[in-house]
């Protein structure tokens, strides 16, 4: 019986202590579970971390990524977003001979701008949902990128 | 009071009321193993091999219902203690497994006997800790103890280097745990436990699930009162075995692979399967889509992950088992016994049909005799553990299990090797009863050292080698299913099992009739020094019903009729 995958996002707070973050990445890797991306950062003001984890699969085998992550002792909780506000951000360099106009006004419809003008490169930045920032990456290929750099995911419940 | 590490690791396993200890010093341990030389409150029992330390400690947990402790040192002593703590982790036995590492200093350096140990340990414990500084010790090791002991039970990895057990820092054992990301969900949903016995008392054919859940949970006696009370059959797990007593008529048998014809029928024609503290393993389901196909499903379990994990529940509970049993007891007051007289007459006509029986029809003995003349002469008397195996399959068959906590088998992980070290830990903990173990002649070289532990420290395991000469279960499995290509299997080379328990100072036997066998156990158990009974069995038997892997469960390989 083929189940269809879905995209999903994975929000889980667990305490901020030594090799927390590997017991995460071997729960996924020991019981075959994807990963598309992983942010984490402390939550402010406490000894707990954020990760924001980006994963897809089955109705069941995301309802058994839930619950196996929450077993884990130093998870305190587990959301799996349904309605929810979500943003990657994008680094791109280009060869400082393309249009920075072009780049710039391309820059502003994806939330972004131009970080960094140097001698050689022009160094942009955008911040916006996955999948428009997927779009603009095929958007600037024209403007021959040399090197692309993305985040990973944050979200957060409407 | 100011304690080095060291102290602290006694004092808090005297706190936590520990009597035994299993374990094998070396270096990075030795601080600790200098103040259990100055201690009297425990014991320590030293194996021959760290795997069999921690599988003591596993036996001593499953027969008493305390936490196993073991205790190992860095590097290959840990790596050895692996295998017993995937077993723990996959049966959810109570450890608390403490290793010796490197110093703090040398972490990271490839030191002498260096081992990421918790790193190896992640994926097969249930938490693990690397304690850093002394300081932190009181509260790390009752952590370990609670987790062990609560929520789904498993083993705890604590990882000590060496310069923490000389460190010197305030120790109290007082402190309150705050565990705040650690709060296992005991007490059922009540309005999930009424929807449940509508649901059973709506069902024309229930069945009772019966999971090794309910033995971690102490709550065998109460699903014994809510059996009887409803009149609902059961079937039961390889790791239930001795939930229900063999004699109580509403137990059918075990199910799964090995399980009997009625039991798995009866689960295959159930309209409402009631599982406690059961995980729907593979060998228990057989093909997951043909399996209860037109029942309900019913799941209590203690560990959220396990339910709907494989067979979707329509009415999950998540709780400790021995409180939604008893709140099930007070609910099932409109339950009535009679309604369920001819599904119980169903399952009479399926055990009728294909009862769970072998035939004397060889020369040799047969091993299933062995088992069934022990259960008729030791009975409840006796504490069983087995190795890993057809000897494993038959004894859950044919033993007479009359209690919780009698039978110790590795289930989940299938561990040869499992079985003599586990009797040790059980007759540590139960000496008052016979700790017999059933092994093959595969499994028991698998920990023979042991024999060393057991003379020591007169623990006068019985260890029943039932010897076809064979690695059994594979050799049925290639004779079934590889064409009679018995790869690797055939064991005719072997040590004179007599002389080897005599090596190390305990004595043996070799029988090849029931009168000699019979003769051998009582002498065994009148000389109570550690034993090896070595029995010629046939060599060619198979372990009958089976469920080829990955088939449902309603179609099983039967052992063919005897013509009368």
């Amino acid at each position: 019986m083929a189940e269809s995958n879905e995209r999903r996002v994975v929000s889980v707070i667990v305490v901020n202590e030594a090799s927390v973050l590997s017991r995460i990445t071997d729960l996924f890797s020991g019981r075959g579970y994807n990963i598309t991306s992983l942010t984490v950062a402390p939550v402010p003001n406490s000894n707990y971390s954020r990760l924001t984890i980006v994963t897809s699969g089955s109705v069941r085998v995301i309802e058994q990524i839930t619950k196996q992550l929450h077993k884990l002792i130093p998870v305190l909780r587990v959301y799996e977003h349904a309605d929810l506000v979500e943003k990657e951000m994008a680094l791109v360099k280009f060869p400082a001979t393309e249009n920075i106009t072009d780049i710039n006004t391309l820059c502003e419809a994806y939330n972004g701008k131009i970080v960094n003008a140097g001698i050689n490169v022009i160094i942009a930045m955008v911040a916006d949902e996955p999948k428009r920032v997927d779009n603009f990456l095929s958007i600037i290929q024209r403007y021959n990128p040399k090197e692309i750099v993305r985040s990973g995911a944050v979200a957060l419940e409407r | 009071m100011q304690i080095n590490g060291a102290q602290m690791v006694i004092e808090a396993l005297i706190a936590e009321g520990v009597d035994t200890v299993f374990g094998y010093p070396g270096g990075a341990i030795m601080n600790v193993y200098d103040e259990i030389y100055k201690q009297k409150d425990f014991q320590h029992i030293l194996a021959r091999h760290e795997q069999a330390a921690v599988h003591a400690a596993e036996g001593y947990a499953k027969a008493s219902g305390k936490v196993g402790v073991a205790m190992i040192t860095s590097g290959p002593g840990f790596t050895n203690a692996v295998t017993g703590l995937a077993d723990a982790y996959m049966d959810s036995i109570p450890l608390v497994v403490i290793s010796g590492q490197v110093p703090m200093s040398l972490i990271g350096t490839d030191a002498f006997q260096e081992i990421d140990a918790v790193g190896i340990s992640r994926s097969c414990t249930k938490h693990n800790y690397l304690v850093t500084k002394a300081a932190d010790l009181p509260r790390v090791l009752k952590e370990a103890f609670h987790i062990a002991a609560t929520g789904r039970p498993g083993p705890v990895h604590v990882d000590i280097p060496k310069d923490v057990t000389a460190e010197i820092a305030e120790f109290d054992y007082s402190i309150e745990l705050e565990l705040e990301t650690y709060k296992p969900h005991t007490k059922g949903n009540p309005r999930q436990i009424k929807k449940a016995m509508e649901a059973i008392a709506n069902a024309k054919r229930p069945l009772f699930y019966l999971g090794g859940g309910i033995i971690n949970a102490n709550a065998a006696y109460e699903v014994r009162d809510l059996v009887k009370k409803t009149g609902i059959p059961a079937v039961e797990t390889f790791m239930a075995r001795g939930v229900l007593s063999h004699d109580d008529n509403l137990l059918i048998s075990m199910l799964g692979m090995h399980g009997s014809y009625a039991a798995n029928m009866a689960m295959s024609e159930t309209d409402l399967v009631i599982g406690l503290g059961a995980r729907f393993d593979d060998r228990v389901t057989g093909k997951l889509s043909e399996f209860a196909k037109n029942a309900g499903v019913i799941h209590v379990d203690i560990d959220p992950a396990s339910i709907s994990k494989l067979v979707n529940a329509d009415y999950p509970i998540v709780g400790d088992v021995k409180n939604v049993v008893t709140e099930m007891l007070e609910q099932s007051i409109g339950i009535d016994p009679k309604k369920y007289a001819p599904w119980r007459e169903t399952i009479e006509k399926f055990e009728e049909l294909h009862p769970l029986v072998y035939h004397e029809d060889t020369d040799r003995l047969k091993p299933q005799w062995v088992i069934e003349r022990v259960g008729e002469l030791l009975g409840d008397d006796a504490n069983i553990s087995t190795d890993v195996g057809q000897h494993q399959m038959w004894t859950a068959q044919f033993y007479p299990f009359s209690r919780p906590r009698q039978f110790m088998s590795s289930g989940g992980l299938g561990t040869m090797g499992y079985g003599f070290p586990a009797a040790i830990g059980v007759k540590a903990a139960s000496p008052q009863k016979t700790s017999i173990n059933f092994t093959g002649d595969g499994s028991i070289l698998m920990n023979c050292q042991e024999l060393m532990t057991a003379v020591e420290k007169k623990l006068p395991v019985i260890n029943i080698i039932l010897n076809n000469n064979f690695l059994g279960m594979v050799r049925q499995w290639q004779t079934l299913f590889y064409d009679k290509r018995h790869s690797e299997t055939d064991l005719s080379v072997q040590p004179d099992f007599v002389k080897l328990a005599e090596a190390f100072g305990g004595i043996g036997y070799r029988v090849k009739t029931k009168e000699e066998f019979d003769i051998a156990l009582k002498d065994a158990i009148d000389k109570n020094i550690v034993a090896f009974i070595e029995v010629i069995v046939e060599r060619m038997e198979n372990v009958m019903p089976m469920v080829p892997a990955g088939g449902s469960l309603f179609n099983m390989m039967l052992l063919q009729k005897k013509e009368k």
